[in-house]
C-alpha cells in the first residue's frame, strides 16, 4: 500500500496526457481480450493492472499535480483502471467457465465399465419364504408359534391321537434319539408346536407354526431327511370346516395370486377329524390345466390343481389331552411344505439346491422373495 | 388297491353312461383317491390276433441260439386265409397252442412297428408276443418274460386277442387311506359307488350259508381276544394240477398280485372280492387240533417266505400237535403250505385283533396283503361267507368236495352304539345340513341310527372299525353331502400381537448378515466324530457331548451336531467345488445338547397333563440353543480394474459379529483365545456384558486343508440366544453437541503382546468425560519401535456437550489420557 507520495521528486513527473491514460486502458484491455487462458489473463492483470503497470504508476503521480489538475486526471485515470478492472472480471468468467468446461470433459470416464467390488448377501429363500407365509397370518391378526426341532414322543404322537399303535406311526418315518427309552425325537412335524400352543394359552388361539422337521427319507431331488413345514390352528368358539376353507382360499390367494383358490378332498389324518386334502387351484394355468400353447401345464402336469397339503377339524381328542374342553371350543388345523410350496411357486424341480448351501441358490434371492 | 372296472360293475349298478372318469372322480370326493387309471394295452395298434402254431422247426445258428421257424393259422386276418410263417426266438411252446400274434402293420408299445421282414433265412411277417413285449411287464404273467400260451378253447384264429388280454379292461388305482380299510376289496369300493350314484349294491358276502354245526375241523382259541372268530371248513379231492380259471387269474393280476395255483389264488381272489384274508392249509400236513394262542419264548416258525422266525408271547400263533404251523393273520407256515400234491385243504378264516396284527407285522417286518387287511382292520362278520365262497370255488374249479361240518368259534362282537348330536355335521362343517339329510347319509354309509330327539344313537356297520367318536361321523355325512359344497368363510382373530420379540430379532440378525454379505444357507444337522476331529477339537471338548440318534441315516453321521461349522464348512468346500472363489455364507439354526434330564413320559391322553408332567416333560429335551455360523473366503473386497482388492481376515469374521451386535445395540469386546477349529494365535473370543457368546477369527491352516479350502478362510460361531436375551428394545435418542470438536492423535508405543483394547480401554478412562471418540488408525512395527514393540496411533475427538473447550483443556484431556495408558499398559508416546 502506498502512502502520499511524500518522496515524490518533481523532476521526474511526466506529464498525465489524456490520450495516454486512454492508451494505456486501450493496451489494457486489448491484452485482456487476447488471453487465452487463466494464466494468460494472470500475466495481463499483473502488466496492466498490477503495481507496475501504466496507469498504476500514472494513478501515483496524481497528488503531484496542481490542484486544479489532480481533479482532472484523478476522474481519468479512474474511469480508465475501473474499465480495465472490469474487463478482468468479465473475461476471468469466462476464461473460467471455459476451463471448467474443458475440466469436466478431460474428466470423462467409461461408465459401462463393470464393478462387483462388494460380496452381495442374500437370505435362503425357504427362510423368506417362511417369513412372508408368517407375514400373510400376521396381517390377519394371527401370531407365530414355535418350538424344540428335538421333541418329546409324546408332543410328536401320542397328544396328536397318534398312539402307540397308531398305523399312521408307520407313514412317518421318525428318527429316535438314543437312548430310546427317554422317548426324545427329531420331529416329523410342527404338529407338536399346535399342542404346545394348546397347553401354553388359552382360547382363542390363531397360530401358524413354521419350522423345519425330520423323516428318515434318503436325500433324492424329491426327498430330504430335513424339510420345513408351516401348520395353523384355529381353536375358537363356532369354529367350522367353512372357516378352514375360507382361510386356505385367503392364504392361497395371498401366496400365488388374486383369484387362485382351494379344493377339498376327503382324506385322513389322526389328528382332525372330518379330514381334507387341500389342492390349490394352478396359478399359472389358473385351473384350466393346459398352456397358452395349448400343451399340459407344466406347473400342474396337466391336472388344473396342485396338492398342496393336509387339513381339517381338530379331532376332539386331541383337543382333550391338551386341555381345550371339545364341548366349547372347536378348531382346524393345516399343514403344508415350505419347500414343495416355494419349489413350485419358483419352478424349481429339483429340491437339493436348498440345502446344497451353493451362494449363487440363496443369492438369487436377495433378501426378499 | 387296483380294481378292474369290470369288477367293482359286477357288484354296483352303474348307470351305463357313468364313465371311468365320472367314476372315479366322484369316489376321490368321497374319500377313495384316484391314484391312476391303467389301460393295458392301450399303447397297441394294428392287429392283434389269435394265432394258432400249426408246426413248428427249429433251427440251430452259427451264434449259438437255436430260432422256430413257425407257421401259424392266423385265420383270414392277414387276408389271405394262408398260414402265416413267423420266425421265433422263445420255446415254451408247442405246435396245437394258442399264441397272441402281432401282424405286419401293428405297433407295440415303445412305437415299435411290426413288418414283414427277411430274419436267419426266412421272411418273418409278425411276431408272436410274449408279456414283456406287450407292455405287460415280466411279473404281470405267470411265465415270466416268456410267450403267452392262452388256455386251449381261449378263442379262434384270427380273432382280436385284445379282449382276452383283459386289453378293454380299465384298472383304477386307489389311494386307501389307513381308517378305510373296507375299501382294500371290491365289495367296499363297489359299496363306495353304489353311494355316490345312489345305485343298487350287490353284497359279496350276502349268501346262504350252511349252518355252523362244530362238526368241522376241530379248532381251540385260547385267546378270544386275539382272534374273537375262527371258522374252519374243509375240501377234499382237490385236483391240485387244476387250472386257475382266466377270470380269477386275470382279476389277480389286475390287481397287482400273483397267480400261483387254483387254491392259492382262489384264498386271494376272495380276499380281493370280501376283504377278507383267508388262509389255506394242506389238511394232510395239520396234524390234530388247531389251536390259536399267543406264542411262548423260544418256540420258532418258518414262515412260507422261507424265513426262519424266533416268536415272542406277543405273537399270536395257529399251532398243531406238531407245534406252530402259522403267525395267526400275518403269514402262514411253511411245514402246512399247499403244495403240488395238496388234495385236501384246511380253509382258515378269522378275524383278528389289529393291534397284534400291527405289532407281529412289524416286529418281524412282514407286509403282506392279509397282514394290510388285518391290521387296520377286517369286517368280523365276513368270516362265514368268505370261507364258504372259498369252498365253492374250490369245487367249482378245483374238482373238490365240500366236507360236511363248519367249525366256527367265537362271533363277532357287537357294535356299540355312539350317542351324538344330529347337528354335529352342521356344526362340525359350517354347512345348512339339516337332521334328516344327516341321518339319511349315515344310513347311507351303512349305519343303523336311532332318533331320540335331537340326539341320535348310531350304530356303525361292521366294515368300520374307524367309526368311534361322534366326529367320525361327522365326516361321513360331509363327505357324502360333498367336500366341494363347504362354503368359504374367514374367520375373525381377535387382535394379534404380531411377531414376538424374538421373532423379530431373528430376522434382524439375517437381514445384518445379508446386508454384510453374507448369504444364508441351510445344512443337515447330522454330524460324525470325524467332523469333529477335522476341525481339530480336542478330546475333552464340550462339542464332542453329542446326541446320539437310534436310527441316523449314514452311520458316519450318528449325531445332532453340536455345532454349525462342519456344515458350514462342507457349504464353503461345495462352493469351492464348484468353482467360486470369494464368497461368504452363514447360518441361523439350533444345536443340540447332549441330553436332558431323565426320560420324557408318555403321559395320558384323557386329560391335560398337569403342569408338573409337563414340566418333566420339558426337561428332557436337550437344550436347543440357536447359533449364528459364518464363514468367508477368498477376497472380501474384490480386485478389478478399480485395483487390488482385499483378502478376508480374522478381522472380517469379528466384525461381521460387531455388524450384528450393533444391530442388537449391543457392544462386543474381544479378546484373545486359542480354540479349535481357529488359529491359536488369530482367534478372538467374543464377549457382551461380561458373557462370552462365541468365537471368530481365521481357521486353522489344517483345517483349510481338511474342508479345500484356500488358507487363510475365516469364520465365526455365536449363541444367537445369549445376544437376542441382551438386545436393546428401546434405544435413546442420541444427543450431539454442536460446540467445535478438538482433534488429538496420539501414537503409542508397546509392547507388541499388550492388546489395542487394552489400550484404548486406558485411554478413553484416562481422557475423561470430553472423550468422544477414540479410534485406533493406524498399527506399526518395525525399526523405528524396536523389537517386539508395536506403535498404535489413535485419533481422539474431544468435545464438551456445553461449551466450547478452552486453550488447554484437549491437550490436558490428551495427556491424563497417554498418562493412564503408560501407567497401565507401559505405553510410551511416540
Ligand atoms: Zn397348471
Amino acid at each position: 500500500m502506498s502512502g502520499p507520495n511524500t518522496d515524490y521528486d518533481p523532476v521526474e513527473v511526466t506529464p498525465l496526457q489524456a490520450e495516454e491514460v486512454e492508451a494505456a486502458r486501450d493496451a489494457a484491455i486489448a491484452a485482456i481480450e487476447q488471453a487465452g487462458d487463466l494464466e494468460a489473463l494472470k500475466q495481463a492483470r499483473l502488466d496492466h493492472a498490477g503495481d507496475r503497470s501504466p496507469l498504476a504508476l500514472a494513478n501515483r503521480e496524481i497528488g503531484a499535480l496542481p490542484p486544479q489538475a489532480r481533479k482532472d486526471a484523478g476522474q481519468r485515470i479512474g474511469r480508465a483502471r475501473k474499465d480495465v478492472s472490469e474487463a478482468l472480471a468479465a473475461r476471468q468468467v469466462v476464461l473460467e467457465a471455459e476451463h471448467e468446461e474443458r475440466m469436466l470433459v478431460e474428466e470423462t470416464v467409461d461408465v459401462t465399465l463393470p464393478t462387483d467390488r462388494r460380496r452381495a448377501g442374500g437370505r435362503h429363500p425357504v427362510t423368506l419364504q417362511s417369513e412372508l407365509v408368517a407375514d400373510l397370518f400376521v396381517a390377519m391378526g394371527w401370531e407365530v408359534a414355535e418350538g424344540p426341532v428335538v421333541e418329546a414322543e409324546w408332543l410328536n404322537f401320542d397328544a396328536l391321537n397318534l398312539g402307540p399303535d397308531h398305523p399312521a406311526r408307520t407313514m412317518q418315518d421318525t428318527f429316535w434319539t438314543e437312548p430310546a427309552d427317554h422317548h426324545v425325537v427329531l420331529r416329523t412335524q410342527t404338529s407338536p408346536v399346535q399342542a404346545r400352543t394348546m397347553l401354553t394359552r388359552k382360547p382363542p388361539i390363531y397360530v401358524v407354526c413354521p419350522g423345519r422337521v425330520f423323516r428318515t427319507d434318503e436325500y433324492d431331488a424329491t426327498h430330504s431327511p430335513m424339510f420345513h413345514q408351516v401348520e395353523g390352528l384355529v381353536v375358537d368358539e363356532g369354529i367350522t370346516m367353512a372357516h378352514l376353507k375360507g382361510t386356505l382360499d385367503h392364504f392361497a390367494g395371498q401366496l400365488f395370486g388374486d383369484g387362485i383358490d382351494t379344493r377339498f378332498r376327503p382324506s385322513y389324518f389322526p389328528f382332525t377329524e372330518p379330514s381334507a386334502e387341500v389342492d390349490v387351484r394352478c396359478f399359472v394355468c389358473r385351473g384350466v390345466a393346459v398352456s397358452s400353447a395349448g400343451d399340459a401345464c407344466r406347473t400342474c402336469r396337466g391336472e388344473g390343481w396342485i396338492e398342496w397339503g393336509g387339513c381339517g377339524v381338530v379331532n376332539p381328542r386331541v383337543l382333550t389331552a391338551c386341555g381345550v374342553d371339545p364341548e366349547v371350543y372347536t378348531g382346524f388345523a393345516f399343514g403344508m411344505g415350505i419347500d414343495r410350496s416355494f419349489m413350485f411357486r419358483h419352478g424349481l424341480e429339483d429340491l437339493r439346491p436348498l440345502f446344497e448351501g451353493d451362494v449363487r441358490f440363496s443369492a438369487a434371492f436377495g433378501t426378499e422373495i | 388297491m387296483k380294481a378292474p372296472v369290470s369288477w367293482i360293475r359286477e357288484h354296483v349298478d352303474l348307470p351305463a353312461e357313468v364313465g371311468t372318469e365320472e367314476l372315479t372322480d366322484r369316489l376321490t370326493m368321497l374319500g377313495l383317491k384316484l391314484e391312476a387309471i391303467e389301460r393295458p394295452g392301450e399303447e397297441i395298434t394294428g392287429p392283434l390276433v389269435v394265432g394258432r402254431v400249426l408246426t413248428m422247426e427249429p433251427e440251430p445258428q452259427k451264434n449259438g441260439k437255436t430260432i422256430n421257424w413257425c407257421t401259424v393259422d392266423v385265420g383270414d386276418a392277414n387276408g389271405t386265409g394262408e398260414p402265416q410263417g413267423i420266425v421265433c426266438g422263445a420255446h415254451n411252446f408247442a405246435p396245437g397252442d394258442l399264441v397272441v400274434t402281432v401282424l405286419p402293420g401293428g405297433v407295440l408299445p415303445g412305437g415299435f412297428a411290426i413288418s414283414a421282414r427277411k430274419t436267419y433265412g426266412h421272411v418273418s411277417a409278425g411276431m408272436i408276443c410274449s408279456a414283456a413285449e406287450l407292455g405287460l411287464g415280466t411279473d404281470a404273467q405267470s411265465d415270466a418274460g416268456g410267450i403267452i400260451v392262452l388256455p386251449p378253447g381261449a378263442g379262434e384264429p384270427g380273432q382280436d386277442v385284445r379282449p382276452l388280454l383283459g386289453f378293454d379292461e380299465e384298472i383304477i388305482e386307489f389311494e386307501i387311506n389307513p381308517d378305510r380299510a373296507y375299501a382294500l376289496s371290491l365289495r367296499g369300493i363297489a359299496r363306495e359307488a353304489a353311494l355316490g350314484f345312489d345305485a343298487p349294491f350287490r353284497d359279496p358276502v350276502e349268501r346262504d350259508l350252511p349252518p355252523a354245526d362244530g362238526a368241522g375241523h376241530p379248532v381251540e382259541v385260547e385267546d378270544p381276544e386275539g382272534c374273537p372268530v375262527f371258522v374252519a371248513r374243509t375240501v377234499s379231492g382237490f385236483d391240485p394240477t387244476a387250472e386257475t380259471p382266466a377270470f380269477i387269474a386275470d382279476r389277480i393280476r389286475m390287481a397287482g398280485m400273483r397267480p400261483i395255483s387254483l387254491a392259492v389264488d382262489v384264498t386271494n381272489y376272495v380276499m380281493l372280492e370280501t376283504g377278507r384274508p383267508i388262509h389255506g392249509y394242506d389238511l394232510d400236513k395239520v396234524q390234530g387240533t388247531v389251536r390259536v394262542r399267543r406264542a411262548r419264548d423260544g418256540e420258532r416258525l418258518t414262515t412260507l417266505d422261507g424265513t426262519k422266525r424266533e416268536l415272542g408271547p406277543e405273537d399270536l400263533v395257529v399251532t398243531d400237535d406238531s407245534g406252530v404251523i402259522g403267525l395267526g393273520g400275518v403269514m402262514g407256515g411253511e411245514a402246512t403250505e399247499i403244495s403240488e400234491s395238496t388234495t385236501r385243504v384246511l380253509v382258515e378264516a378269522a378275524h383278528w385283533e389289529p393291534v397284534a396284527m400291527f405289532r407281529t407285522g412289524k416286529r418281524h417286518k412282514i407286509s403282506s396283503e392279509a397282514g394290510k387287511r388285518n391290521e387296520r382292520g377286517a369286517d368280523p362278520t365276513t368270516c362265514e361267507p368268505a370261507a364258504d365262497r372259498v369252498v365253492e370255488l374250490l369245487t367249482t374249479y378245483g374238482g373238490a368236495t365240500a366236507e360236511p361240518g363248519v367249525t366256527v368259534v367265537g362271533a363277532p362282537r357287537p357294535r356299540e352304539a355312539v350317542h351324538l348330536d344330529a347337528g354335529l355335521a352342521r356344526r362340525v362343517s359350517g354347512m345348512p345340513i339339516d337332521d334328516e339329510t344327516a341321518i339319511a347319509h349315515l344310513r347311507a354309509v351303512g349305519c343303523d341310527v336311532v332318533v331320540e330327539g335331537e340326539r341320535l344313537q348310531v350304530t356303525p356297520p361292521p366294515w368300520r372299525p374307524d367309526l368311534t367318536d361322534p366326529q367320525d361321523f361327522s365326516e361321513e355325512v360331509v363327505r357324502v353331502v360333498g367336500y366341494d359344497k363347504v362354503p368359504s368363510v374367514l374367520p375373525t382373530p381377535p387382535s394379534g400381537r404380531g411377531l414376538t420379540r424374538e421373532q423379530r430379532l431373528r430376522r434382524r440378525v439375517g437381514r445384518t448378515m445379508a446386508g454384510q454379505g453374507f448369504v444364508e444357507v441351510l445344512t443337515f444337522p447330522f454330524i460324525g466324530t470325524g467332523d469333529l476331529d477335522l476341525l481339530g477339537l480336542g478330546a475333552d471338548d464340550d462339542r464332542r457331548s453329542l446326541l446320539r440318534l437310534s436310527n441316523p441315516l449314514s452311520a458316519e453321521a450318528p449325531y445332532m451336531t453340536s455345532t454349525l461349522l462342519p456344515g458350514l464348512l462342507r457349504a464353503a468346500e461345495r462352493n469351492v467345488g464348484h468353482g467360486t472363489t470369494s464368497f461368504a455364507v452363514f447360518e441361523s439354526a439350533p444345536v443340540t445338547a447332549p441330553h436332558g434330564s431323565g426320560p420324557a413320559p408318555i403321559l395320558p391322553v384323557d386329560r391335560r397333563p398337569t403342569d408338573a408332567e409337563l414340566e418333566e416333560l420339558e426337561k428332557a429335551l436337550p437344550a436347543q440353543p440357536v447359533h449364528l455360523g459364518l464363514v468367508a473366503v477368498g477376497e472380501a473386497d474384490s480386485s478389478g480394474w478399480w485395483g487390488t482388492g482385499r483378502h478376508v481376515d480374522w478381522s472380517d469374521a469379528v466384525e461381521a459379529v460387531r455388524g450384528v451386535s450393533d444391530a442388537l445395540g449391543l457392544e462386543l469386546q474381544t479378546r484373545a483365545a486359542a480354540l479349535a477349529p481357529w488359529h491359536p494365535g488369530r482367534c478372538a473370543e467374543l464377549l457382551v456384558e461380561g458373557v462370552v457368546v462365541g468365537h471368530a477369527g481365521e481357521l486353522h491352516p489344517r483345517v483349510c486343508t481338511a474342508f479345500g479350502l484356500p488358507p487363510r478362510s475365516v469364520a465365526a460361531e455365536v449363541d444367537l440366544d445369549l445376544l437376542l436375551e441382551r438386545a436393546v428394545d428401546l434405544r435413546p435418542a442420541p444427543v450431539f453437541s454442536t460446540y467445535p470438536v478438538a482433534k488429538e492423535d496420539v501414537a503409542l508405543v508397546v509392547d507388541a503382546d499388550v492388546p489395542a483394547a487394552s489400550v484404548e480401554a486406558a485411554l478413553r478412562e484416562g481422557a475423561g468425560e470430553l472423550l468422544e471418540s477414540v479410534r485406533l488408525f493406524d498399527v506399526y512395527t518395525g525399526d523405528q519401535v524396536g523389537e517386539g514393540r508395536k506403535s498404535l496411533a489413535f485419533a481422539l475427538r474431544l468435545r464438551a456437550h456445553d461449551r466450547t473447550l478452552v486453550e488447554g483443556e484437549a491437550a490436558a484431556a490428551r495427556d491424563a489420557a497417554v498418562a493412564l495408558a503408560a501407567e497401565r499398559t507401559g505405553a510410551t508416546q511416540r
